[in-house]
Order: C-alpha cells, then sequence, then structure tokens
C-alpha cells in the first residue's frame, strides 16, 4: 500500500500542477507532494526494517533494504529541494527570468522527474526500470532549457541527445540480458522480474551476460557521468535552474548507479568471475582521476561542483566494483552523504549566484559578510564533500581507501591525488568566494537555508555516529550486493 | 511453408538494412521522413510475418503498434513539425557521402562479427538477422554523428529505437508486452518534448542549425 502513494503523490503532483500551477500557491502545493511521497517512503522503510523484503502487485513492484534506503534518500532530498526552490525561484521571478508559465512547467515536471525516479528504484521489471530511466532524462530536458538562454538550449540538447544514445546502449543490454533469462524462465512477463533472475542467476549463459553487461554499464554509466561519457553532466548542471542541479547531482545519478549494481548482482551470479566489478573499478578510477583534473580548471562555480559529482560518482563505482561486505557499505554510505552535502553545496551556490548575479567564481567575493548564512554553508559544505573529519563523507572515504589498500594497493596513489588535487582547487576557490570584500547588495527575499544545515547537520551526525539500525540496515544492503 | 516465411523475413531484414544506408545518404528533410516511414513499415510487416509464423500472438499487437506509431503518428508528427517551423524544402549538405557509406561497411561487418555468437544460440526463426539488426542499431548511430541539424539527428534516434526493436523481435520475438508499451509510450513523449524544443531552439537561434551550438566546450 504505501508504495502505491509513494509513486500515486507525484504522479497526481505533477498532473495538478500542470492544470493548476499558475497561482501563486502552486510552489506551496510542489513542497506538500513532496512532503507527502516522503511521508509514504518514510512507512515503506519502518515496514521494510520490521517485516524484511516484499513484492506488491503481482510481483511488479519488489523493496529490499537495499533500495529501500535509495528511495527514502530520494523522497527527503526532492522534499528539502522542493522547500528550497520556493523562495528560489521567487527570486529568480522577482529578477525576471521566469514567466508564471516556465514555472508552471517547472513545478509539475518536478514531480514527475520525482516520479520516474521512485519507478526505477521500486519496480522488480528491468524493462519497467529502463522505460522509467528514459522518462528521467525526458522530463528533466525542458527542465535544463528552463531559461531559454542559447547555452541552456544547448545544454539541454547534449544532454537529451548523449543520454538518448547512452540509454539506448542499456536497452540492447536489456534485451541480451532478456535473451538470456527467457531460456532459463521461458517467455513472458516473469523472466524480466528480478527476484526471478535473482533465483536462477548461477544458469544465465555467461557469455551473453558479460555482453549484456557491457552494454548495460555504458549506458547506464552515462546517466551515471561516468568518464568518457560525462559530458552531458557538467553543462546540465551549470545551465539549468539550480533545484535541478541538486536533485540531478543528488538523485539522479544514484538511481542510475542503483541500475548499474542491480545489474552487476546478475553478472557476478552468472559469471562466478570479477568481470563486473573490474569493468567497474575501471571506469570508477578514470572518473576520479580524470574529473579532479578537470576540476581544478573551472571558472563556472555550478560546473565546479558538477565536476565534483562527477568525481564522487567515480568513487562509488569503484567501492561496488571493488565488492565485498566494508567496500559495498562504503558505496552505500557514500551515496548518502554524497547526495545530502552536494545538494546542500548547490542550494547555498544558487543563492550566491543570485546574490552576485554571476556564476563566475572570480565574480563572487565576500559571501560571509553580506549574507552570512549562505557564506557559512557554502564553506562547511564544501569542506564536508573535501572529506574532511568529523563529516560523514571522510568516514566513507575512509573506508573505500583503506579496502583499496588490502586490495588493490596500485590504486591508492591514483585515489590519493585525485582527491588531493580536488582538495586544493575546491578549497582556494571557496575561500576567496566566502571572504573577501564585496559591495553586493541583500536578496530581495530572505533565502532558504533550513535545508542546507539539515542536510549537513546529518552528514555531521553519519561522520560522528551511525545509528545501529541504520548500520544494520546498510549491512543487510550490502550482503544482498555481496 | 516455415522455410519460406525464413526467407521472406530475411528479405525484410536486408530491406531493413537498405532502408537504413538510404537514410545515412539522404539529404532532403523530407525525403528522410518518408524514408523513416518506410522503415516503419517494414519493420511493421516483418513483425507480422514473424507472429504468424512463430505463433506468438503478442508480436501482432506489437506490429500493430509499430504501425499506429512509427508509420502513422511520428512520420505524422515530423511532417507537422518541418510545415510549422517552414523547412520543408530544407537540402543539408553533407560531408563526403561516400566516406560515410563506406565506414558505414565496415559497420556492418562488425556488427556481423559481434551478432554471431549470440545469433547462434538464439532459437527463433528470425536468429539470423540480428546481425542486420545490430547494423541498423550502429548505421543510425552513425548517421547521429555525421547530421548537423537538430531534425535529422532526431529521425536517426528515433531510426536506431527501430534497429533495437527489430533486435528484440530477431533474439527473443520481443519483449513482454508491458515493457513494449512502456517503450512506445516514451517515445511519443519524447517526441511531443522534441517538438517544444525545436521551437524554442529556433526561436532562440534563429535556425535549427546545430553549428550554433558549440559554445560550451571545456577549454
Amino acid at each position: 500500500m504505501e508504495i502505491f502513494w509513494i509513486l500515486a503523490i507525484p504522479l497526481i503532483g505533477g498532473l495538478l500542477l500542470a492544470l493548476f500551477g499558475c497561482g501563486r500557491y502552486a510552489p506551496e502545493l510542489n513542497s506538500t507532494m513532496s512532503f507527502g511521497t516522503f511521508l509514504a517512503s518514510a512507512f515503506l522503510t519502518v515496514r521494510v526494517i520490521t517485516d524484511g523484503p516484499m513484492t506488491a502487485f503481482n510481483e511488479q513492484f519488489f523493496v529490499d533494504s537495499f533500495n529501500v534506503f535509495l528511495v527514502a534518500l530520494t523522497a527527503f532530498v526532492a522534499f528539502t529541494t522542493s522547500l528550497f526552490s520556493r523562495p528560489y525561484m521567487r527570486i529568480e521571478q522577482a529578477h525576471g527570468k521566469l514567466t508564471v508559465n516556465m514555472l508552471r512547467l517547472y513545478h509539475s515536471m518536478y514531480q514527475l522527474f520525482t516520479f520516474t525516479m521512485l519507478v526505477a528504484l521500486l519496480t522488480n521489471n528491468l524493462g519497467i526500470m529502463w522505460v522509467a530511466m528514459e522518462a528521467a532524462t525526458l522530463t528533466t530536458v525542458l527542465l535544463v532549457s528552463l531559461y531559454r538562454t542559447p547555452a541552456s538550449l544547448e545544454a539541454a540538447w547534449k544532454y537529451f541527445i548523449l543520454c538518448g544514445v547512452g540509454i539506448a546502449q542499456a536497452l540492447f543490454g536489456t534485451i541480451l540480458l532478456y535473451f538470456a533469462a527467457e531460456k532459463v524462465l521461458g517467455a513472458g512477463g516473469t523472466a524480466l522480474l528480478w527476484t526471478h533472475l535473482d533465483a536462477v542467476k548461477t544458469q544465465l549463459e555467461p557469455t551473453v551476460l558479460s555482453l549484456a553487461f557491457v552494454f548495460l554499464l555504458v549506458g547506464y554509466g552515462t546517466k551515471v557521468g561516468l568518464a568518457p561519457l560525462h559530458n552531458w553532466l557538467p553543462d546540465a548542471h551549470a545551465e539549468g535552474p539550480t533545484p535541478v542541479s541538486a536533485v540531478l547531482s543528488g538523485l539522479l545519478l544514484n538511481v542510475a548507479l542503483y541500475a548499474v549494481v542491480r545489474s552487476k548482482v546478475l553478472v557476478d551470479g552468472a559469471l562466478g568471475s570479477h568481470l563486473a566489478g573490474n569493468l567497474m573499478m575501471g571506469f570508477g578510477l578514470l572518473s576520479v582521476v580524470m574529473a579532479a583534473f578537470f576540476l581544478s580548471r573551472q571558472k563556472d562555480v555550478k560546473r565546479m561542483f558538477a565536476y565534483s559529482s562527477i568525481e564522487h560518482m567515480g568513487l562509488m563505482t569503484f567501492a561496488f566494483g571493488m565488492g565485498g561486505a566494508v567496500a559495498t557499505f562504503a558505496g552505500m554510505l557514500h551515496m548518502t552523504v554524497h547526495s545530502l552535502t552536494k545538494s546542500a553545496i548547490f542550494f547555498a551556490v544558487g543563492h550566491a549566484t543570485q546574490k552576485s548575479g554571476t556564476q563566475l567564481m572570480e565574480n563572487i567575493r565576500g559571501l560571509i559578510t553580506t549574507n552570512p548564512t549562505i557564506g557559512w554553508g557554502l564553506a562547511i559544505g564544501s569542506l564536508a564533500i573535501l572529506g574532511m573529519p568529523p563529516f560523514g563523507v571522510f568516514a566513507s572515504e575512509f573506508l573505500i581507501i583503506t579496502t583499496a589498500m588490502h586490495a588493490y594497493p596500485w590504486t591508492t596513489p591514483f585515489l590519493l591525488i585525485a582527491l588531493g588535487v580536488a582538495f586544493a582547487a575546491i578549497f582556494s576557490r571557496v575561500q576567496s568566494m566566502v571572504f573577501g570584500e564585496t559591495t553586493d547588495e541583500r536578496l530581495p527575499h530572505p533565502p532558504a537555508l533550513v535545508p542546507v544545515f539539515a542536510h549537513l547537520g546529518l552528514v555531521l551526525l553519519l561522520g560522528l555516529y551511525i545509528p545501529p539500525y541504520l548500520a544494520d540496515w546498510y549491512r543487510q544492503a550490502a550482503a544482498l550486493i555481496g | 511453408m516455415e522455410n519460406f516465411a525464413g526467407q521472406l523475413i530475411n528479405l525484410f531484414a536486408a530491406l531493413l538494412l537498405l532502408i537504413a544506408f538510404g537514410m545515412l545518404s539522404q539529404r532532403r528533410i523530407l525525403s528522410l521522413i518518408n524514408l523513416f516511414a518506410l522503415q516503419g513499415l517494414v519493420l511493421s510487416v516483418s513483425t507480422l510475418f514473424v507472429a504468424y509464423t512463430s505463433h506468438q500472438h503478442h508480436l501482432y499487437y506489437s506490429a500493430g503498434l509499430t504501425l499506429l506509431l512509427k508509420v502513422i503518428i511520428l512520420p505524422w508528427i515530423l511532417h507537422r513539425l518541418i510545415r510549422k517551423l517552414n523547412i520543408k524544402w530544407d537540402v543539408e549538405t553533407l560531408f563526403n557521402i561516400p566516406t560515410t557509406m563506406l565506414v558505414g561497411i565496415g559497420l556492418v561487418v562488425f556488427a556481423f562479427n559481434l551478432a554471431a555468437p549470440i545469433s547462434l544460440m538464439a532459437g527463433t526463426i528470425t536468429k539470423s538477422s540480428l546481425g542486420i539488426a545490430m547494423a541498423c542499431v550502429l548505421l543510425s548511430f552513425l548517421m547521429m554523428i555525421t547530421r548537423s541539424k537538430a531534425i535529422p539527428q532526431v529521425i536517426g534516434f528515433l531510426a536506431m529505437e527501430n534497429g533495437l526493436f527489430f533486435a528484440a523481435t530477431s533474439a527473443t520475438y520481443g519483449m513482454p508486452m508491458v515493457v513494449e508499451l512502456g517503450i512506445a509510450l516514451d517515445v511519443l513523449i519524447g517526441m511531443f518534448i522534441l517538438g517544444i524544443f525545436f521551437f524554442q531552439i529556433r526561436e532562440t537561434f534563429d535556425s535549427l542549425d546545430l553549428k550554433h551550438m558549440e559554445k560550451l566546450k571545456e577549454d
């Protein structure tokens, strides 16, 4: 029943906002809908923790401890982002960047985007997962081009074409997977259900599955933003409205990685070798190193943090690729803390760029003197994402690197150098944005900074103390993925 | 009968490949849309034959869906779009067609080699056409790379989806119905969104040429 509400609320919300989204109450309605989704996901989480994994609606939907934590995270960040977007979009409107109709489109698509991500997470059918991932691209294309500037249109076009082509590869991978599954499970609807596939994964044809995994990894990997398929990501993040950057970075990338990990479980079972893990480690390591070096050359603040997202997604892919209880645990912890921290940073960056009227870092100065909360939010958020103790990112990165030292010592220098380069780049840039002299005005509306500090507080908490039930929950999920 | 139907399906597969090459070299937008509709028609008829010979009833629905979506609705939307955007008679200058064709032939060889081991395992009547399906996907991909205008790129994208659909039919007699419906829905929504998007691009750049959209680059 909870599953029904989790999916129904955003869908109804999207339709309502499309029809009646012109009024002044639209942002509040948007937040209310997101809050409803979050409540439903909280109930679902409680139920899965007490009762264990379950399927629903004729086995079409499926929840276990791995996807329920992502569902809860997605619903939570979608809710806080909708809170942030209320004042943010009002300020954009006051600046004359948006019309009422654009806002209606934005709110409606925001809800539908949440809906598609939740479908992708909850569905048991790998074909439907593909459909939902493609739909997630489609709902965000018009959000990226919301401002109708030449740069935003270009970014949206690139996003559509690259992700469209990428995800077409994933469809071919899914076809191959179905081809292998059909031999064991018989034709028809059940051969793409993950729970059924998981049960027979050792009998699936290994050559077909390894080919399928290559296509699935390239396809969904494009959406994760893995190098060298990441070209769309910095543009889409930099040119779209900031709430969209926050949900793209904090949520969509996670969902795409989820799809890759689910496929990996099947392929590992069929092959009995470490091929899938090795591929993921390779792509992950390449992304970490490449993103770190691109990061240090950025001038646009949102682009810089977009590259930082590529780096962190690479790190997670690397962790899941290594496999084993500790690395998988760390990968999931990193998914959680990265998504919370990065969206908090985008919230602060969004207000900072509104205040300075530019996204160029050299023109953003002295945030702490005019708007201390924005300045502190950005400073603390950046320290957190750079992996400073006592924040949660430190804990997960520490676990990933120590595991890598034991299992694959040769990767350690690459990881450490990349993290060091990223640290130097982001730290020096953020310092000059936060401190320094400025003549900028304050914002016309009070900024929304509760979400920023709520997220950072959670990340701090996860760094200092992981509650036992949460650790247990991650451990269960890690056992599922293996 | 079985043998004859198999031959016929192979003939249709060959036609699909021919159309894919035709699209690669076609410079007129209007003819490109017609070729795309023709590809959809061939795909639909061949699916119908597969359904008839293999007694897979759900493939009849797939064939109907293909006919409706790819022969009627999508070409209709595209025709409307080019009329409204006033680019009906646009001719694109293409970079060196013979070279593109040669690269295309190379891709076909590659696709056949890649598909060979999988075809051997398949138990379907259509297994020999899997290579052609893969070749169609790769050729559409090549078409997207070589085009610099927005609408031909989108047609390339849709043709790629046709190739994937054909691959699914040849390897496994089609995906489960619910997935196929979902994919069709995605394609349709995607087309609507692109329609809106084309007008935005035109309004901003005064043209649908993607040459104007090369500003976002890493220095």
